[in-house]
């Protein structure tokens, strides 16, 4: 074999390696497609669903706890949002999760939401009995944390996997925030709600894209 | 005159001039600029706890590099030079005994020296779950751990809990860290002050602040999906800003107050419906 064609085959070689280790880096580094919901000025509508399980149709994890968001009628896994900087973002949270409790009672008061209280099933409030917290919605950058108030344990008609149907057993929590400046925030859930994990903080709470996500303000 | 000295020698005199040299700079402006800065008392003492071993490291650090120099130069052969041995220095008594004597002396002054500043007030006996060395008359306040926030209760006033940490400068604080789930480390670089967050532990660290300013708070345990994202900042303000802003809280956080457990130095959460 000629030295030419010897040299041909190492840069071939190296080359194709480099292809490969290129190809793994992006698919490591790639998430997932955020979710950009239509903005109406700088007021925006963000709707979720908060499920026990998220079932086999959105996640090969079907029995994991999840959220949701309403992308344009249709609920999708997706917990990356695209928002605009220094928006009012009117937030809907459908919730057909059972009662896990906080482990902090301190989380169960809302704070950083406009007028410092949510709704829950229409009724205004601003803090709830933290054993019956099901999840939180939390943006701690923003200073941002709702709790989310969890269906009773014999609610008829609870929802077995997502999606769920509004018909089914929920409750309805809604409120409003401030985006503030442009940044990449993460938001999460503070309720130790990962059934069958250890301290409840394993699986879907160490997992982002169930209930862990990035907040992209730009 | 050089030549009539042996290589011992000569290493010995460049190491005492470039010690002579360098001794000035460690402990006018290397040794009171390193970190963590003299913001607070315990930033203060181990600033000094700092410069001190700079002190007692530079003639070694001296002799290390002469040494090192020297024997490139002195030592070097010829291309063309055949390969020889150095002068042994095995059995060499003067050396052995200025080696011996050197390393115990700094060896005891350092555990002599340690000792006294973990016993003091100081860089290490205010700190650990039963600390040597008591702070009176500080400011208890409770830093919470939990995945992945850091939160504060301060139990002076009514035991309200926060999520900013404000404290009062030129008062005593004794930090009580503890965690709700896993381990944390709660680090205030600036104020010299690193305490590990265990559950159902009470770590305590004590800080006095020396002026008004803020401080960035990390988690320095890795602790999970968010630990990179479980920093914060906390603000140290005038005494009588500092009674305004917790009243403010109290008044802020008073929903929450009635489903707070009494304080206690850690706490066991009782709601873990779903842990495995």
């Amino acid at each position: 074999m000629s030295r030419g064609t010897k040299l041909l085959g190492v840069v071939i070689g190296v080359a194709a390696i480099a292809a490969l280790i290129a190809a793994y880096v992006v698919f490591l580094t790639h998430g997932p497609t955020p979710y950009r919901p239509a903005a109406n000025g700088t007021t925006v509508n963000l709707k979720l669903q908060t499920v026990a399980a998220v079932g086999p149709k959105l996640s090969p994890n079907e029995n994991w706890v999840s959220y949701l968001v309403d992308e344009n009628g249709t609920w999708k896994r997706s917990t990356v949002w695209t928002l605009p900087a220094n928006a009012t973002v009117h937030v809907t949270v459908l919730n057909y999760d059972g009662q896990s409790g906080l482990r902090n009672p301190f989380l169960a008061q809302a704070r950083g939401i406009v007028g410092r209280q949510f709704t829950l099933n229409g009724k205004a409030m601003s803090s709830i009995n933290p054993d019956e917290a099901s999840h939180t919605f939390a943006i701690p950058d923003f200073n941002v944390i709702v709790p989310i108030h969890g269906i009773a344990d014999d609610a008829k008609n609870q929802c077995e996997f997502a999606p769920c149907d509004p018909s089914m057993a929920h409750d309805t929590i809604t409120f409003t925030f401030r985006t503030g400046k442009k940044g990449h925030y993460r938001w999460q859930c503070f309720v130790p709600c990962a059934a069958g994990f250890v301290y409840g903080f394993g699986g879907p709470m160490q997992t982002i894209g169930y209930m862990d996500g990035f907040i992209n303000v730009v | 005159m050089w030549s009539k000295y042996g290589h011992g020698a000569r290493v010995a005199a460049l190491t005492t001039i470039g010690t002579i040299i360098a001794l000035p700079f460690v402990i006018f402006w290397l040794g009171p600029n390193m970190p963590p800065g003299k913001s607070t008392n315990v930033g203060d003492s181990q600033v000094f706890d700092n410069t001190v071993l700079l002190i007692v490291m530079t003639p070694f650090t001296v002799f290390i590099l002469v040494y090192v120099l020297y024997a490139v130069f002195v030592f070097r052969a010829d291309v063309n030079e055949p390969l020889r041995d150095g002068a042994h220095i095995r059995g060499h008594m003067p050396s052995q005994i200025a080696w011996l004597a050197i390393t115990t002396v700094t060896v005891i002054f350092l555990a002599i020296f340690g000792s006294a500043e973990l016993l003091s007030s100081g860089a290490g006996g205010g700190q650990g779950p039963h600390p040597i060395a008591k702070e009176k008359n500080a400011l208890p306040i409770q830093v919470i751990g939990q995945q992945w926030e850091f939160t504060y209760r301060y139990p002076t006033y009514g035991g309200v809990e926060t999520a900013q940490l404000v404290l009062p400068v030129d008062q005593p604080i004794a930090f009580h860290v503890t965690s709700l789930d896993a381990i944390h480390s709660f680090w205030a670089y600036e104020l010299g002050v690193k305490a590990d967050a265990n559950p159902g532990v009470d770590n305590v660290a004590y800080v006095t602040v020396k002026k008004t300013r803020s401080f960035q708070i990390r988690c320095a345990e890795l602790c999970g999906l968010w630990h990179g994202y479980m920093f914060d900042t906390g603000q140290v303000v005038s005494s009588s800003q500092f009674t305004s802003w917790i009243h403010q809280q109290q008044k802020l956080y008073a929903g929450s107050m009635k489903y707070l457990p009494p304080y206690a130095t850690s706490y066991t959460p009782d709601p873990t419906f779903r842990a495995g």
